[in-house]
Parts: structure tokens; sequence; C-alpha cells
């Protein structure tokens, strides 16, 4: 049987790539929501068997309500949720997704899918960590760089001598060098 | 017998205030930026936490479904959630199944049922006379809604913020009061309270019920008018509860006491009028995206139903301590199974709810806490609702405590001695 799943994630790149996972793997994606306006409407007119759902997404709770059992919705939607597998639920949590399934499905098979979700939200997160740090340290490197410039201009040092006079205050205060370097700039006018 | 709390009081005899016999100190509490999340931000903010030996840190979390998840898998120590959480939780609807714990109230009502200006022109037109009552019943909704179900339009839709939160059931209560079947005459949906205000001004939706600030949002925005808050529906209603696993209470003894000592310092600080403003000003500062102004509005005993009204007084819209607020009454387990019951999220009817109630709310593990630092507790579990029009004396405790009133706005009667009785009074709807 073919699965029919909604994503609903307004990171649109994280999205596409998810997207992109679950049809290689075979899956109909009907759709994907990035907004939260008309959500309940939208994925009820799509009538999906799986609805992944980004976690830090307010809209969960919407989704929660389709769990309710009540006579105008006669196949609830209920959370994936096998109590037998912790460890799959775990591994969403941690990786920020999390996935509702109409009920009666078997468990087992919408587990393939949560584990391509999981993946991919892992491996996004991954990629925005190493994104993150890259920048932190082009952005650290442009402050040392800055707090050298000030040092070899106002104390008359050379590079090296003044790269060395960063690191020794680093050292000394147990900081890091980018700390100091921020400490230099920030002082240059007042003191130098 | 008791002493009050006093700061200079060393909670020395249960632990040495520095760590030890804790098992854990690094802990990770989850809220949810509502108006009553104060109780977890004061005794971070003002120290309790500290005071107790606790090093905590407090996670925003984006949806109560969150909140319960990351509980559960342990990604957080604990959390703020709605009082009927851990009890659906305990039975496995809705999500995973996983026995939890509430040993502390973090406040009593907080809710309001709000609908859209032109709902209200409606209302107001069809029954005019129902409009004058205090409180207000959903009368003049009812006939609303015959009107249009005559002319065949589809049911208007009303949210709350949870399947499993007091607003869900008091916006049911008040429905089916007027003889409104919450199930067919209308569409109710669950939206995350930030997104209320907006979805009510462009229609999606033609009423709510939540938490504050999102009535006195609309309200200042003039998208809204509030016909009645939960405390009018019934005084002094259970609200959130500060939730763990069972397990988790199992492993963690003496850092579940300190949290609640820390708690229940941070919830009389909450309660003491001439702190109410640095709370509202440390909540906006750091927590909730709402003005002072919007925020200070029921946090200070005012609460404004509509635009073009004085704000009126309602000094027990916010309850943090008195009235032994945070006290886990098993009564109000009892009260709120009732409602699962009654509207079928909890399909066996011989279910025994008070055995859920025991192992869910357990107030021994409050006393034990009341106790170390002296203040004085509730030594039975249960009380019958709906009896007391005015404050009265709880003689039941260690030392008589002054209660709040505790009426439903139908003037019923919970029993919980006899569920069966109360059921039989909410049985069907008249056609």
């Amino acid at each position: 049987m073919e699965h029919r799943v909604i994503l609903i994630d307004e990171n649109r790149g994280r999205a596409a790539i998810l997207q992109q996972a679950l049809v290689d793997a075979g899956y109909t994606v009907v759709g994907v929501i990035h907004s939260s306006e008309n959500l309940l409407q939208r994925v009820q007119e799509l009538t999906a068997d799986v609805i992944i759902i980004d976690m830090e997404s307010p809209n969960r709770d919407v989704l929660e309500h389709l769990s309710l059992v009540n006579r105008e919705n006669p196949r609830p939607v209920v959370m994936f949720a096998d109590n037998d597998d912790r460890e799959t639920i775990q591994a969403a949590v941690k990786a920020g997704v999390s996935a509702y399934i109409v009920d009666g499905l078997s468990q087992s098979r919408v587990k393939s899918i949560m584990e391509v979700a999981i993946a991919r939200f892992r491996e996004y997160q991954a990629m925005r960590k190493e994104l993150d740090e890259t920048r932190n340290r082009l952005a650290e490197r442009k402050l040392i760089e800055q707090a050298k410039g000030i040092l070899m201009k106002r104390r008359n040092m050379d590079e090296e001598s003044a790269y060395h006079a960063l690191r020794k205050l680093a050292m000394d205060r147990n900081q890091r060098l980018s700390d100091v370097a921020r400490t230099v700039i920030s002082m240059a006018d007042l003191l130098l | 017998m008791h002493s009050p709390i006093d700061s200079s009081l060393s909670p020395a005899a249960v632990y040495a205030g520095n760590g030890q016999g804790l098992e854990k100190t690094q802990l990770t509490y989850g809220i949810i930026p509502l108006t009553d999340c104060a109780p977890l931000v004061i005794a971070k903010e003002k120290g309790f936490f500290a005071r107790y030996g606790l090093d905590v840190e407090l996670s925003s979390e984006a949806s109560w479904a969150n909140i319960r998840d990351k509980v559960l898998v342990g990604a957080l120590d604990g959390a703020q959630m709605l009082a009927p959480m851990p009890l659906a939780t305990t039975l496995g609807i809705g999500g995973m199944k996983e026995a939890m714990v509430t040993a502390f109230s973090m406040d009593l009502n907080g809710n309001g049922i709000t609908v859209s200006n032109d709902l209200y022109q409606r209302m107001l037109a069809a029954d005019p006379a129902a409009m004058q009552e205090q409180p207000l019943s959903a009368n003049a909704l009812k006939t609303v809604i015959k009107a249009e179900q005559a002319e065949g339009r589809t049911p208007l839709t009303f949210a709350s913020v949870f399947p499993f939160s007091s607003h869900h059931y008091a916006l049911r209560y008040w429905l089916a009061s007027a003889n409104i079947d919450p199930d067919r005459d209308v569409n109710l949906v669950v939206i995350p309270p930030p997104q209320m205000t907006g979805q009510l001004h462009s229609g999606v939706i033609s009423g709510y019920c939540v938490g504050e600030p999102w009535n006195a949002q609309a309200v200042s925005m003039n998208v809204g008018r509030t016909l009645i808050t939960n405390y009018e529906l019934w005084n002094n209603m259970p609200e959130k509860v500060f939730g763990v696993t069972a397990r988790w209470a199992e492993q963690n003894p003496n850092t579940h006491l300190a949290t609640l000592m820390a708690l229940l310092e941070a919830a009389k600080w909450l309660d003491q009028t001439e702190n109410r403003m640095e709370a509202v000003r440390i909540l906006t500062q750091g927590y909730i995206a709402a003005s002072e102004s919007v925020l200070q509005m029921s946090m200070l005993g005012t609460f404004q139903y509509a635009s073009d009204e004085k704000p009126r007084k309602l000094p027990d819209f916010n309850v943090f301590y008195r009235y032994a607020a945070t006290f886990p009454w098993r009564s109000h387990a009892l009260w709120f199974l009732t409602q699962m019951q009654r509207w079928n999220q909890i399909s066996d009817d011989n279910m025994d709810v008070k055995a859920v109630a025991e192992a869910v709310y357990r107030p021994d593990i409050y006393r034990q806490a009341a106790e170390a630092l002296g203040v004085p507790y509730p030594t039975v579990d249960y009380k019958v609702e709906g009896v007391h029009e005015q404050p009265w004396l709880l003689n039941a405790a260690t030392q008589p405590i002054v209660m709040g009133a505790d009426q439903f706005f139908d003037k019923r009667l919970f029993d919980p001695m006899n569920l069966e009785a109360y059921h039989r009074q909410f049985d069907t709807f008249v056609a």
C-alpha cells in the first residue's frame, strides 16, 4: 500500500530535502505546508496517512486535536507513538521532528518513514551547526585581525608581536583570543 | 505549630541547601510563554531554585505536545502542564502512554471565552435579554446557532488550546449548559494561543477560550469581546500543574521536593500584591512577547471585557498561592476525568477513575514539601466543589486555611464521592 505523506515545516530548505528523500524512498508526498494559515483545513483536504511536522512548529497542538475520537472524524489521527519503540521516539525528539498517522496504520510501516525523516532532520541540524561554526570562525578571525591592526597602529607593533600580545593577554586572563580581541576593540577609543 | 514561610528559615532540615542529598542539580524545566508560567520563572529569577541547591534552565516550548513528548523521553526533567495533561498521558490518550505525576498546582483560573465583535453583535440582536445575564450564559449563542442551522449555514468554529485542557472543558461546559452540542452544533478546533487573535480577526474562528494575555490582546486591539472568564464559570478552577514522569519522581525524590519548595516560595511571592508589577516586568522582559500594559491587566486583578468598557475588578483572576491554590486536589483530577468521560475522550465508562486520580495527583509528596517549609496544608485529598459562594475556612488542614469560592455558574454540585450522580446530570442534548 502506498502511503500519502504531508510535510509541515516552515523551513523550506529542509522541507525540500526531506520531500526529495521521501519520494526517492517511494512515498507519495501529497502536500508541503509552510505556514499555519488554514492548516487544519488543508490537512483535512489532503487526506494523508502520515503527517510529518517540525517539532518547533506551534501547530503541533492543532494536529493533536485530530486525535480526538469524535463523531465527525471516523479516522482519528494519532501521534506516531509506538510504546515498544522508545528509541525511535527519542531520536525523533532529538532531531526535532514528529509525526501523526491515521489510526489503524501499521506502526512498523510508518517507522521507515520516520527513519527517513529523522535522518534528514539530523543531517540538516548538522549542516546548520557546521555553517554556524564556520560563520563564527570567520567572524572571530575578523575580530582578531581588527585588534591586531589597532595594536600595530597605536602601539607601533609589528604584526607578529601584536599577535603575541593578544595571545599572552588571552592566556593570562584565561579567555578566548576572540574575546580579548573584542575587549581591545571596544577599549581602543577610550584608552589608546 | 507551623511557622509561616520566612526567608531566613534555613532549609537545612531537609537539604543542606547546597545540593547535598539532591539526586540531580542541573535541571531543565519546560514552560509555555503564558502569564501562568510565572511560578517557574519567579522560582528561577528570584533565586528560589538556587536557594534549594537547584540550577534550573527554563526551556520555552512551542507547543503542549512538545512539553509532553520532551518530558516523556527525558529531554525535559519536568514542565508546566495543563492540569488534565498528566492524567491523559497516564491513560495514553492522544499520544504515548506513560505514568505521570503531579504534586503541585501552579495556579487557579486565568482563562476567558472571547468572541469576535461580529458574533457578539449577532448574539446581542438575537437575544438582548440573555446578553444582560451575569455571568453571561451561551443562551443568545444558541439562538444564533439555531437560526444559522435553519439557513443551512456551516457551523461556527470555536478554538481552545489543547484537547486536554481546562480551556477545552470550560468551553464545552459553557456551550453545553445552553444546550449547544459542542460536537455537532459548533466546530471545535485547537489553535496555538499566539495565533488566536489573528484568526479571530480574519474570521477563521468566531470565538475561543484561552489564557492571558490573549483575551486582553483581542480586547485591546478591539477585535473581540470577552463574554465570561473561567473564574465566573467555576470559581477557582484548577489550571496548570507542574508535571513529571512517575519514573523521574521515583528516581529523584529529593530533587522533586526541592523543586516543590522553590515553587511554593515562588507562588507565595507572586500572591503578594506588591510583587505583581515586578513579576509582570520579569515576564515581559525575558519570557512573554506581550506588552506590560496587556499583561498587567489581569495580573493586577482587573479584567477588561470590551474595548468600550472600563476594566472590571477581578481580584481572583490569577491565583497562585492563596486558597491552597498550590495543593494537588484529587477531586480536581476527578473532575477532569469526568469531563474526559463526558466528551468521549475516555471510552471506557467503567474505568476506575479514582485509582487514576490517586496515582497521578500526589498530595502526599506535596505535604512533605509543605511540611519542610513549615507552611499549612490540607490533610484531606478531596473536597466537594460548587458549595461555596463566598470564601470559607478549611479546617481539615494543619492550620485552618482560607479557601476561595468554588461555585459553578450553573450552580451544580460536584461530589467526588458520587460521580455517577454527577454524570447523570449531563445526559443528553435536546434537539
